[in-house]
């Protein structure tokens, strides 16, 4: 079997990247983040786990499957191996892949978080230290200080498990598993029903008059 | 020709003192029979063990146990739902406190649908022990709320505020009941006996936060969606023409979990611990937040906290 070289360097390309990206998914699954203990009492058998973020985030294609549901790509895909432009800021000047990444975050540009420098997931700090993926509450925190301070003692995020730690753990949603990053904006939410009792509110009683 | 017809003396010989002896007598077995008919009614659920059971207080533990296996027995008999019911005690040194931050609620009603869930309530009247009022920013009276609002949430000039029981201190529900079959447990809740409870609603108009809830009808529930998980003061099914309330989830509370208002809750709005431990989250809330209570001139005392963010 005849193989071209150049080829070859496609093969061996697609397996670098799909080894890296491999890699760092298991390094987001695997590593639980600890950087909070919520109270301090002494003994504390069952740890604070915090969930970790569903993975790398991928974006559509306009490609779609045999099924019709839209192909996604990796980041990585591409940013594994581009250099980055760090002239741009915004989402106008990529006309290629980017169209469906609702980008809406205050004023920051793609490299205020992503490491120009690194595989594009990596992170960095605004300091320039770069931040494992694991770690990134404590990039969203450098701005976000009173939700993080708040999310350290209990009182932003999500939670289920135990409030007493001497019988279980507790697990924490992460930033990222209800802000989307790239438009970290909480939804709008259609609200469950409510009940059917035979509470009126006052403000009933007004319009009758 | 008199001799065969003797048999129907109304007939035969009308006069007015016959006929008021029989309509008298008549109308006396009907009212009768009425007045008996509720019992009639009652046999298959009323049986001499309910009726002569103790107030929960007074059961010793043989007895509690006895009542307990009676009612998951009703249970199956009734709603076809194999459960187990309990009745985990307060636990030593724990007060418990609730805390919302009203800032980040966005009432999207997710905490009440749990509580539907986890309390095995009425599906029907989709019952739940929380109301979530939309409120108009500038002012935090609840009586002003609306709490049948369906739009997408949250609305702009909005902000939304969850109201449940407020274990007060000074609970006014407590002290209304003629009959004492609710009472305050050590650990700050304020709890039920369903079975000793004689449906006068009392504590209902006692209540300043309307968070007490009566059961007008048997709740239904179909079998697969009954939570099995059941504690007598708590989650257990009610009866009908009993009250009920928010327990802060005892069944799981008094374990150490989480109540499952809080675990619903998508944004964290919900803080829930021990008020006694000075390190508890909740401990850092009251230290820290600016909190305040509903209708703290009535002297109530409540033992859920309200605050904003910054």
């Amino acid at each position: 079997m005849k193989v071209s070289a150049g080829k070859m360097l496609y093969i061996v390309a697609f397996f670098t990247i799909f080894a890296l990206s491999v890699q760092m998914y298991a390094n987001i699954k695997t590593n639980e983040v600890t950087v909070i203990p919520p109270t301090s009492n002494a003994v504390t058998p069952f740890p604070v786990k915090i969930n970790p973020p569903k993975g790398l985030p991928e974006i559509p294609t306009d490609l779609k499957d045999a099924n019709g549901n839209p192909i996604l790509v990796s980041c990585n895909s591409c940013h594994g191996v581009r250099s980055p432009n760090p002239k741009n800021g915004s989402m106008g000047p990529l006309v290629s892949f980017h169209q469906d990444l609702d980008f809406v975050h205050g004023k920051l540009v793609c490299i205020s978080c992503h490491n120009p420098e690194g595989s594009y997931a990596d992170f960095r700090l605004a300091s320039g230290e770069s931040v494992n993926p694991k770690d990134i509450i404590k990039l969203c925190a450098q701005c976000h200080g009173p939700q993080f301070r708040d999310y350290q003692h209990g009182s932003h995020g999500g939670m289920t498990g135990y409030w007493d730690l001497r019988k279980g753990s507790r697990q924490r949603n992460h930033c990222i598993n209800c802000h989307d990053p790239h438009k970290p904006a909480f939804p709008l939410f259609r609200p469950v029903a409510g009940p059917n009792d035979r509470f009126t509110p006052h403000q009933v009683k007004e319009t009758h008059e | 020709m008199s001799d065969s017809q003797a048999s129907l003396p109304i007939i035969d010989h009308p006069n007015r003192r016959r006929f008021l002896k029989t309509a008298g007598a008549t109308l006396g077995l009907a009212a009768w029979a009425a007045a008996m008919k509720p019992l009639l009614d009652l046999t298959p659920e009323v049986n001499a063990d309910e009726f002569l059971q103790k107030h929960y207080r007074e059961l010793t533990p043989e007895q509690k146990s006895v009542v307990f296996k009676r009612l998951e027995e009703e249970t199956k008999a009734e709603y076809n739902a194999d459960v187990t019911i309990s009745d985990p005690p307060p636990m030593e040194n724990v007060l418990f406190g609730y805390a919302l931050n009203l800032s980040v609620c966005i009432g999207c009603r997710k905490c009440a649908e749990a509580c539907h869930i986890e309390n095995n309530h009425d599906r029907a009247s989709n019952n739940s022990y929380i109301r979530v009022f939309e409120m108009e920013m500038g002012g935090i009276d609840f009586e002003k709320g609306n709490a049948t609002y369906d739009h997408p949430v949250p609305a702009p000039g909005k902000y939304y505020m969850p109201v449940q029981c407020q274990q007060c201190e000074n609970a006014p529900c407590v002290t209304a009941c003629p009959v004492e079959a609710t009472w305050k447990e050590k650990d700050g809740i304020v709890v039920v006996d369903y079975n000793w409870c004689i449906g006068c609603r009392y504590c209902e108009a006692a209540c300043p936060y309307h968070a007490r809830r009566f059961n007008w009808e048997k709740p239904e529930i179909p079998a697969e969606e009954v939570n099995p998980v059941q504690s007598y003061l708590s989650n257990r099914i009610r009866p009908q023409g009993v009250m009920e309330k928010c327990t802060f989830c005892l069944h799981r509370t008094r374990e150490g979990r989480l109540p499952a208002c809080l675990e619903a809750c998508p944004t964290g709005a919900r803080v829930f611990g021990n008020l006694l431990d000075p390190d508890s989250e909740i401990r850092w809330i009251i230290e820290n937040k600016r909190t305040f209570v509903l209708k703290e001139e009535l002297g109530t005392r409540p033992r859920f906290y309200y605050y904003f963010d910054e």
